[in-house]
């Protein structure tokens, strides 16, 4: 396994170099100057110019990017051009906010999803199974930003429960930290809920016709022991697999999460990035989540030979 | 439901909450009163307000840093942290004493050669600050706190161009930092403003707190603007970035933030509803929208094709469309320059007055020989004001039976692609919208927009000897009389010309809580004289 592990590790290598690749070709080839941005209307075009040759953006193609892949080799991730700032500095300030939100609503909907998916499929057909699927249905086709409002308003703005925006750092005290986080995460965690929640009750349909299953209610079992020791377990490879391409959507939806409850985390970084064509940030930014994304489909393989041990690699 | 839709009634609601009474969240109860917690236009993203020219860089460092002069309500130079000038009678020298006592953050004293060093950098930078340097020949210190300026020919807007508002402003740094390359960012923030920047909080797109200097002498005089005396009275002033508006409005109701600069006009109903929250014109110079015609290529290289346009658009629709149906927040624009303002010029605006004429408009535009070709037309989408601009040109281009090629964008695309001289099927442009802050628009020295001359213009690359003449007439003027002159001439001629097409003028609201007093108009947020109660 460890062996594996690390094979696995080394073959992240080649893929975090095309998308670095992709990732700097991309931005070199899109519509936009950031020395345009700083430059401002007041500036002459000797003045872009002059901040562009500054920012080493008037170098060839190769140059720019072997310089970028040197500097990556050497641990350093470049410097914002926009706030001078190193870029790992940038991410490390806001990459508290963002996993804060990622595992709040990970830990939210794995606590909700998999029983509703659970329930749904024992209940199969019945009034409980297509209230879990119609709420799926709706939590799935809400946008975030929509869910993240209906919350704030009647969570923060009418009982007045929990703030409007904001973040709180885990150093201030858990509550304060969760005080922030809870509307967010839910908001969040709703698209994720519905689809792990429709996966979880097929994967459970299959598992509960199976023979071992009606053996141990021939045997006396209770059903929460056959659902969730026996049944979950056998159905999990396609829940885990699932939680993990999840992730995916996760980031995708932290963006919209972090701008709408104003959190301070790394969606919003990306997005002010791209607006202004901050490349070495929203370069760093991409490698850092697809750093991310490879490693959670290698713990979602690993946690695959736990929950099944019919798996060896 | 759309969006909009949504939001209002979100804020609504909060709006309800609030006049009923509730008491505000916990989060909230724990602020001290003497932090003010202030929501900015945009993301303080840099922090060199000569490097970086954006209008949110500009308003904090006026905090950080402090000026010679500083541009009062009524628009003239007054003394800030100069004592005295004594200018020579043929105008070339120009000797100024610094006020005694001033003060760095870091603790050193204000010195000569640190505003020397600064306004060397400054007016590598700036418009106003080029023609000085041109003229410079000399530029000195005669001791810690006298220093010479001489020139090689009278400059009469010396003190304007050290005391303006517009960015960039000549604000005065320590020699150290500002010896800087003015193309490069400074890293080191200390002025000598009446609050220091605590870099260590500051966390870009998020965050940014200033503390009250302790030791900054203010002026005796009341303040106004960037004039008078800059008294603090709150110790912590933190900006916190909000950029969805429906939050921006949810946090100012619950009381998580004290004043938020500039709340779209669609929630402004319900904040005005709410007791506890204060709406008001955020600054009476307000705005300029515009576009910008390719005078390089057709059909737009034919002044009888702007004309045309000029004779067909209806700058109601523009601003309905931009601001809504509150007419004390709009008004036609039949010039160039901010109303309200002692150049506002009407003359030479009737082709933009009264009904508005599509025939006549269609047929100049076939004299203009125009066949059909495509319009490339730039329109940023991610900036509602050049959005709803883009929507109406849309429509008015096609009513005059032109061939629009809609280019729906971002505003970084707009910002690049604006520049490119080439033609508009290989990457150029024929329009382009945006829009111009009214402090900008008050004379022609800030004014970059109004000039017109060629290849040194702004974007669309305007050729207007008559309009040019009448700027430099401008500069030459020796009193307000014939500065009014030549502006009446400069707003005839650059219409006539179509430097470019004023879409009207429109304001902008600020909200903040009752228990925030001392917030005054102004073409930047002024936090001297704000205080807060708990």
């Amino acid at each position: 396994m460890v062996s594996y592990i690390l094979r696995r590790i080394v073959a992240t290598l080649p893929v975090m170099a095309i998308v670095a690749l992709f990732v700097f070709s991309l931005l070199y080839i899109a519509p936009g100057d950031p020395a345009v941005v700083i430059a401002g209307d007041q500036a002459s075009p000797a003045d872009v110019e002059r901040i562009r040759q500054s920012l080493g953006l008037d170098r060839p193609f190769l140059v720019q990017f072997g310089s970028w892949l040197w500097h990556i080799l050497h641990g350093d991730l470049g410097t914002s051009i926009f706030t001078s700032l190193p870029v790992s500095t940038l991410i490390a300030q806001r990459i508290e906010p963002t996993l804060s939100l990622m595992a709040t609503a990970l830990v939210l909907t794995i606590l909700i999803a998999v029983p509703l998916g659970v329930v749904a499929a024992w209940k199969a057909g019945s009034w409980i199974d297509r209230s879990i699927m119609a709420f799926a249905v709706f939590g799935f086709s809400l946008p975030v930003f929509v869910i993240g409002y209906i919350l704030a308003y009647v969570f923060a703005l009418k009982l007045e429960w929990l703030p409007v925006q904001g973040y709180t750092p885990m150093a201030e005290g858990f509550w304060p930290w969760l005080q922030n986080l809870i509307l967010p995460a839910v908001a969040l965690g709703c698209v994720y809920i519905a689809l792990i929640a429709r996966i979880t009750r097929a994967s459970m349909l299959e598992v509960l016709q199976q023979d071992y299953i009606r053996t141990a209610r021939a045997k006396g079992l209770g059903m929460p022991s056959i659902l969730f020791v026996h049944a979950l377990k056998n159905a999990a490879v396609p829940i885990v697999t699932v939680i993990g391409i999840g992730i995916a959507l996760l980031i995708g939806g932290a963006v919209v999460t972090e701008s709408v409850f104003a959190i301070p985390g790394l969606g919003r970084l990306t997005i002010d990035a791209i607006l202004r064509r901050d490349y070495p940030v929203i370069q760093g930014i991409v490698l850092l989540f697809s750093f991310l994304y490879v490693l959670v489909n290698l713990m979602v393989d690993v946690i695959y030979t736990l929950v099944d041990p019919r798996i060896r690699y | 439901m759309d969006r909009r839709t949504l939001l209002k009634g979100l804020a609504g609601v909060g709006s309800l909450a609030a006049t009923g009474g509730v008491s505000m969240p916990a989060l909230s109860q724990g602020a001290a009163a003497r932090t003010l917690r202030f929501v900015p236009q945009a993301n303080l993203a840099n922090f060199d307000p000569i490097w970086g020219t954006q209008y949110v860089v500009r308003n904090a460092a006026a905090l950080v840093w402090d000026t010679l002069y500083g541009i009062d309500a009524t628009l003239q130079p007054q003394r800030q942290m100069v004592e005295s000038e004594d200018v020579t009678d043929d105008g070339l020298t120009w000797t100024f004493r610094l006020r005694s006592g001033l003060k760095f953050h870091d603790g050193e004293l204000v010195r000569s050669k640190d505003v020397i060093a600064s306004l060397t950098r400054w007016s590598a930078r700036d418009p106003m600050g080029l023609m000085i340097k041109a003229l410079q020949q000399e530029l000195t210190a005669v001791d810690d706190r006298t220093f010479k300026l001489v020139l090689k020919q009278p400059y009469p807007k010396l003190l304007y161009a050290l005391g303006k508002n517009n960015t960039p402003i000549a604000f005065i740094m320590p020699e150290r930092i500002a010896q800087t390359d003015p193309f490069k960012q400074i890293t080191d923030y200390v002025g000598s403003g009446p609050m220091k920047f605590a870099k260590a909080e500051w966390v870009p797109g998020a965050k940014a707190v200033f503390e009250k200097f302790t030791d900054y002498a203010p002026r005796q005089e009341k303040a106004s603007w960037l004039a008078g005396g800059k008294q603090i009275l709150i110790d912590r002033l933190e900006w916190v970035v909000i950029p969805d508006p429906a939050t921006a409005a949810a946090a100012l109701q619950n009381g998580e933030v004290d004043w938020w600069e500039s709340p779209i006009t669609d929630l402004v109903p319900v904040l005005k509803s709410n007791r506890n929250i204060n709406v008001d014109i955020a600054d009476p110079l307000g705005n300029v929208g515009s576009f910008r015609m390719n005078h390089l290529y057709p059909p737009f290289n034919d002044v009888r094709a702007r004309r045309a346009v000029l004779m067909a658009m209806s700058q109601e629709d523009y601003m309905r469309a931009l601001v809504g149906d509150d007419t004390s927040l709009w008004k036609p624009l039949p010039g160039f320059f901010t109303p309200g303002t002692p150049l506002y010029s009407e003359v030479g605006g009737e082709i933009l007055k009264g009904k508005r004429d599509l025939d006549a408009a269609k047929k100049l535009l076939a004299e203009s020989g125009y066949s059909g070709q495509p319009v490339t037309c730039l329109v940023a989408q991610d900036q509602p004001i050049t959005k709803a601009q883009g929507d109406v040109t849309a429509d008015l281009l096609k009513k005059l039976g032109m061939n629009v090629d809609f280019v729906a964008t971002d505003w970084g695309t707009v910002g690049s692609r604006r520049a490119a001289k080439t033609p508009p099927g290989q990457g150029g442009w024929q329009m382009f919208h945006t829009w111009h802050a009214g402090a900008d628009c008050i004379n022609p020295a800030p004014y970059n927009a109004i000039r017109a001359n060629g290849d040194k213009a702004w974007f669309g690359w305007p050729t207007s000897d008559a309009a040019e003449k009448e700027v430099v007439a401008w500069f030459e003027a020796k009193n307000l009389d014939e500065e009014k002159a030549a502006v009446d001439r400069l707003n005839k001629a650059a219409l006539e010309d179509v430097v470019y097409a004023p879409t009207g003028f429109f304001l902008g609201y600020t909200a903040w809580r009752k228990n925030v007093s001392g917030v005054t108009k102004g073409p930047l947020p002024f936090f001297w004289g704000v205080s807060k109660t708990a």
